[in-house]
């Protein structure tokens, strides 16, 4: 409807307010009398704490409380605590050690929190943190993911004798195993899916206030959204009444999933405003949230696939290690499984699947969900594999995809580890991404660059996305007596311009104008009793949906009212554009929601108001998919590679805000050229890590890439009535094997078979190097 | 960081007494490598003496063959500088290439030749375009000036006033960017001085260094093939987690025979 | 020992007592209370806290506060004009989805205005070279790039 409806591309409420300094984030919020914390933080990887001595850190200026792990123990805070439950196919259960807010004994990577100093201003708390002297007893650490399940490793919990958390499997190997042995054609794809640091550009930080009178905490902290915090910071770690303690995230600077996750320093504010009676706020430095933020990805992968001479693949083995860090953080241990499992083999139809999944612990920061959440993995392993199929066949890339993508006949359609696939048009969003980018007249571009000493390649990659997880999700609706609409929701806009699309949705389907409708989240005392947060691409759905449950249930009972002033029957009453009609009368909803405050004006027996409060509940999640296509060139004197032109084609359903999808892809896209070509995790043999900041760690620029071309595909959901699926994440599914793809295309035929991400210009250098002297040999 | 005393000195003489006279003091120029430093509590001066309220240390003029370059003179200006554009455009190129827009506001030639930072753009610059480094005791070729990683010939109480650029017949200076810092993993600097040349490399070793045997080659010969097939050892070299100290030897002959390509 | 330092913000003459170590950043959000400029690394890396100094971009991270004694500092929060009307850079920013979460968001916008002040008409390769000391975690910078060659050509057209 009109211009501020579904598919407009409208402007976004939030702009103005964070394009003139208006934002509120948790560092621009200052609390009365609030005094300030530094953490005192691990420099080894693996070390028993033998002493901590505070008392010169304590004598400091303006000092007020220093706290190690003990102080926690003795005031009985709680554990961090991880819910999987997985189990080695022997039975025996996954191992699952206990992670102390600050530890103790024994301290596990480099960053950890040891000690906390609570001082008078941010430069005092500083200075005392650096006069705490803890004595460690060092140990051997492990650090890599290829090395820590090798014999003699160093133990992260030696008590568990061995690094491994499970070994959790899926399918029947050996029957796999003959599979493979016997098919036609048999490739194999040995990757590296590089350890990432998620980098939201807001630095991690926290507020706190706990009023003793009411016995009530206050906790200000950038989040994806807060009751799943509220709950565990209340239940698990503070002892608190949930109703005691409230969450407030105003603005939050990037999330990309690691927000979503309760943090030591976290408790530890929450934990000494309630102890000292003064609020306490620490802002992290970004050096600090390097080695304490959640790290993600680190998986390494072998697959294999069997293929007839036609090019269908019917069998596939698919070997997992997965650094899970030095404890299990919250959802850390699943992705391989619940993110990336359920979805493989990801577009392609392929009956008979092996999976096996060994997650290791490390003497780093834990990994946990980023953007994708396993997902980009897997399309990562499958694409390759496509790629690898088409080679060993002399197939096209294309074509080989076309015989194995599932197809819309075959929906709805189960995948091994149980998602129901419900919609997706394939082989034409591939079509579009291969026109779109003149994929067939490729070789001409390829001939000139050729001219120019350039090697220059076009890749492909196909990908598929389970979105909107935990489908479950309240939202209410309050009418201002101005003929305002507030919405307070569970979800949380971190940047996704929720408070733009829900107006929309509103506007759509109420009638109420744009400007008139306000979205109050990020505060778990307002925000609906049931609610989740943002993140896996749910809240186009949850929210969404949310939105429109509560506007069908004004909408039920502003028909009732509307037919009592207009004196007829509520089934002759019909609603359209924010007016409730029958025959010539009318009634607009401002008017049936003021009425509605009014008894001598409602139907007998109805309760006042026209606010209404709604739990929207899914059993399905949706199936965003996409094709993208890269071009790209590679100097092979140096290894510089460069992007030249890039095309997303989505299927993300029915686009509530193209302008905001769009803005989904080009940053989706952009972080998976990340992992692709400049962003690596390194830690050195003793579990420091080298990549500590943003001088050694490679960030990607506006530089490293032309104007994307950004088209849809809309194909709608069959899982929720708005037909939306989930556009968040798509992008960091497709760019990596797009890349790889097509460097693997510019490099092919001078040799080179295999090139793990990132493509740093001296490993492409290398790569071409090695391939030649092969050559030449 | 840790807190300083902090002192605005009031010319060259009042900073070189303080230089002396003070406990552990250092002097602050745009500060763009010294406060990132101080913030991450890797050092602790007792205090800072800040140069930016000394007028004359300030500006480029060209006097006679050579670009004059005053020691407080942020890179923004040299790489916006017509004049410098017009007598040694490589040397505007240079300073229109250390890092970023706003860093090249505050940082300043003074600052980063004091420094000797191994993957500065400056030394190259320097020793590349037979410059003179002026102080406020003495004038010293750039040959002798940097000495090894943040070592220079700076002497106690010694401050740099500006820096002298010979100007060449022609030259040209070509930089690998660290990938995520933006400083040179490589850069060099090629310049041909009537039948003279100097090819100058920063970024790759522990400081700023020439390569005879380049020029030697392209004293005989000013062509990209004169030095195509020259390689580099390695040996000396460093390497960090992106680039090995293999490739940095292979990319400087890349570069600089690119640095001759770009001229003739 | 507190040093008094003065400047203008916005326009507006400010003083202030602080420790020599202060960095102007912490003097702009924690003495002055204005906290649009943001800081998001300690390396001089991701340009959050670009603010105008004397009329061209700085890190207002990389530099003390005592350095700015006498300058004119220009924050985000002193971009649009006296009714609110936006900058025609903030307004580009609007019109092009060039912001997302928001936080790299002031120091994009500041770093925006000086290049099309000093770069005026510069191609999309010359800006996206420009933005290397700002990083962006949201955009993939794709609407930021096309909002400062937008605004570049507004603001270029409003001075002839």
């Amino acid at each position: 409807m009109g211009e501020f409806g579904i598919g407009q591309p409208v402007r976004r409420k939030e702009d103005v307010r964070l394009l003139t300094g208006g934002g509120e984030f948790t560092d621009d919020i200052n609390l009365e009398a609030q005094v300030y914390a530094a953490f005192v933080r691990s420099p080894h990887a693996n070390a028993k704490i033998s002493a901590i001595d505070t008392l010169a850190a304590r004598s400091m200026d303006g000092v007020i409380a220093v706290y190690t792990g003990q102080d926690l123990v003795d005031a009985g805070v709680g554990l961090l605590i991880n819910d999987a439950n997985y189990t080695n196919r022997n039975g025996k259960p996954m191992h699952k050690p206990t992670r102390q807010v600050m530890p103790v004994a024994q301290t596990r990577f480099v960053g950890e929190v040891l000690a906390m100093v609570v001082a008078e201003t941010p430069a005092q708390a500083r200075d005392a943190a650096e006069a705490v002297e803890i004595d460690y007893d060092v140990l051997p650490a492990i650090a890599s993911t290829a090395h820590a399940l090798d014999e003699g490793a160093p133990l992260v919990w030696p008590e568990h004798g061995e690094n491994l958390v499970v070994h959790w499997e899926y399918g029947d190997k050996d029957d796999v195993e003959a599979k493979l042995a016997a098919a036609h054609t048999r490739v194999r794809v040995d990757l590296v899916n590089n350890r990432l640091i998620v980098s939201p550009m807001e630095p991690r930080s926290a507020s706190a206030e706990y009023d003793a009178a009411s016995g009530s905490l206050t906790v200000y902290t950038p989040s994806q959204g807060g009751r799943r915090l509220q709950m565990m910071l209340a239940r698990g770690l503070l002892k608190m009444a949930p109703e005691k303690v409230r969450i407030i995230s105003r603005d939050t600077g990037g999330g990309f999933g690691i927000r979503s996750k309760m943090y030591p320093e976290t408790v530890m504010v929450a934990f000494a405003a309630r102890a000292l009676g003064r609020p306490v706020k620490w802002r992290g430095d970004r050096s600090e949230t390097f080695v304490s933020d959640y790290h993600g990805r680190d998986q390494i992968n072998v697959a294999e696939m069997g293929l007839d001479a036609s090019g269908r693949a019917s069998v596939l083995k698919v070997e997992t290690l997965l650094n899970v860090g030095a404890y299990l953080s919250e959802n850390g241990v699943r992705l391989p499984m619940e993110g990336g499992g359920r979805i493989i083999p990801c577009m392609y139809d392929i009956p008979d699947f092996y999976f096996s999944v060994k997650p290791m612990f490390t003497n780093t920061i834990c990994t946990d969900t980023y953007r994708g959440a396993g997902r980009p993995e897997a399309n990562f392993i499958m694409e390759r594999l496509m790629d690898a199929g088409a080679k060993a066949l002399g197939m096209s890339r294309e074509d080989i995809r076309r015989r194995n993508f599932i197809t819309e006949a075959q929906m709805p359609y189960k995948t091994h580890l149980g998602f129901t696939l419900d919609s997706g048009d394939f082989d034409g969003t591939m079509q579009m991404a291969l026109d779109a980018a003149d994929w067939t007249g490729f070789e001409a571009r390829r001939a000139e660059s050729a001219s120019r000493g350039k090697l220059r390649g076009v890749g492909l990659a196909t990908f598929i996305e389970g979105a909107g997880s935990r489908p479950v999700e309240g939202m209410r609706m309050r009418f201002e007596e101005n003929g305002d609409v507030t919405l307070f929701a569970g979800t949380y806009s971190h940047g996704q311009g929720h408070e733009t699309v829900y107006a929309q949705l509103v506007n759509e389907f109420l009638g109420v104008d744009f400007d008139k409708v306000h979205l109050i989240d990020g505060d778990t005392a307002t925000s609906p009793e049931t609610s989740n947060g943002t993140f896996g691409s749910r809240s186009s759905m949850v929210g969404g949906m949310g939105v429109k449950r509560a506007s069908e249930a004004v909408i039920a009972k502003g028909r009732k009212i509307a037919a009592h002033l207009l004196q007829t029957e509520a089934e002759r009453v019909v609603f359209e554009n924010g007016v409730f009609r029958a025959q010539s009368s009318s009634v607009t909803l401002a008017e049936v929601a003021t009425a509605s405050r009014d008894a001598s004006k409602m139907p007998e027996g109805m309760a006042l108001g026209l606010d209404e409060s709604v739990v929207f509940e899914n059993d399905v999640e949706n199936f965003p998919n996409g094709a993208h296509v890269c071009e790209l060139e590679i100097d092979p004197e140096t290894g510089i590679l460069e992007i030249l032109n890039y095309v997303a084609v989505d299927d993300c359903g029915v686009i509530l805000n193209p302008f905001i999808v769009h803005g989904q892809v080009y940053g989706g896209v952009m972080q998976g050229v990340g992992q692709a070509l400049t962003e690596n995790v390194v830690y050195d043999a003793s579990g420091q890590l080298l990549s500590a900041s943003y001088m050694d760690y490679g960030m990607p620029r506006a530089a490293h890439m032309p104007m994307m071309e950004a088209l849809f595909n809309v194909v709608p959901a069959k899982t929720n009535e708005l037909g939306v699926k989930g556009a968040g994440e798509a992008g960091a599914c497709g760019a990596p094997p797009a890349i790889l793809s097509a460097v693997g295309d510019a490099l092919s035929h001078i040799g080179v078979s295999h090139i793990d991400m990132p493509l740093t210009p001296e490993k492409v250098w290398r790569a071409i190097q090695e391939a030649s002297a092969v050559k030449a040999a | 960081m840790h807190n300083f005393n902090y002192h605005r000195a009031a010319d060259v003489a009042d900073a070189s007494g303080k230089l002396t006279s003070l406990e552990d003091p250092k002097i602050l120029a745009g500060g763009m490598t010294l406060l990132p430093t101080l913030k991450n509590r890797l050092a602790a001066p007792s205090d800072l003496i800040d140069l930016a309220a000394i007028a004359d240390l300030k500006g480029v003029s060209v006097e006679g063959d050579e670009v004059v370059v005053r020691a407080m003179t942020p890179h923004a200006v040299v790489a916006a500088s017509a004049e410098v554009q017009k007598a040694l455009p490589a040397l505007a190129q240079l300073a229109g290439n250390i890092g970023d827009p706003a860093v090249r506001h505050r940082g300043t030639i003074g600052g980063s030749v004091a420094n000797s930072d191994p993957a500065a753009d400056y030394p190259a610059g320097c020793v590349g375009l037979d410059a003179t480094i002026v102080t406020n005791k003495r004038k010293i070729a750039a040959d002798d000036f940097f000495l090894g990683l943040f070592e220079t010939a700076l002497e106690e109480g010694e401050v740099i006033t500006s820096v002298r650029f010979k100007i060449p017949t022609r030259a040209h200076y070509m930089k690998f960017r660290h990938p995520a810092s933006g400083y040179a993993v490589v850069g060099v600097m090629v310049a041909q001085y009537g039948s003279k040349a100097r090819v100058a490399v920063t970024g790759a070793g522990p400081c700023v260094f020439r390569l005879s045997e380049m020029e030697a080659a392209l004293e005989k010969s000013f062509a990209p093939s004169s030095i195509a097939n020259i390689k580099v050892s390695a040996e000396q070299l460093m390497g960090d987690i992106h680039c090995s100290a293999e490739y940095r030897a292979h990319l400087i002959t890349v570069y600089a025979r690119r640095a001759v390509e770009a001229m003739v | 020992m507190d040093i008094e330092v003065k400047m203008t913000v916005n326009g507006k003459a400010v003083s202030g007592k602080v420790e020599a170590r202060t960095l102007l950043v912490q003097f702009i959000r924690e003495h002055l209370r204005m906290t649009g400029t943001h800081v998001g690394c300690d390396t001089t890396q991701c340009g959050c806290c670009v603010v105008h100094v004397d009329g061209v971009a700085m890190k207002s991270c990389t530099m003390l506060a005592v350095q700015a004694e006498g300058k004119a500092i220009t924050t985000i929060e002193g971009l649009a004009g006296p009714d609110g009307e936006l900058h025609p850079m903030q307004q580009a920013f609007r019109d092009h989805h060039g912001l997302q979460c928001g936080f790299c968001t002031p120091g994009m916008v500041m770093m925006g205005v000086d290049i099309a002040n000093r770069l005026p008409g510069a191609d999309e390769k010359t800006v996206r070279h420009q933005l290397e000391g700002n990083i962006c975690r949201c955009t993939g910078y794709q609407g930021i790039v096309e909002a400062i060659m937008d605004a570049s050509a507004v603001m270029n057209a409003a001075r002839s």
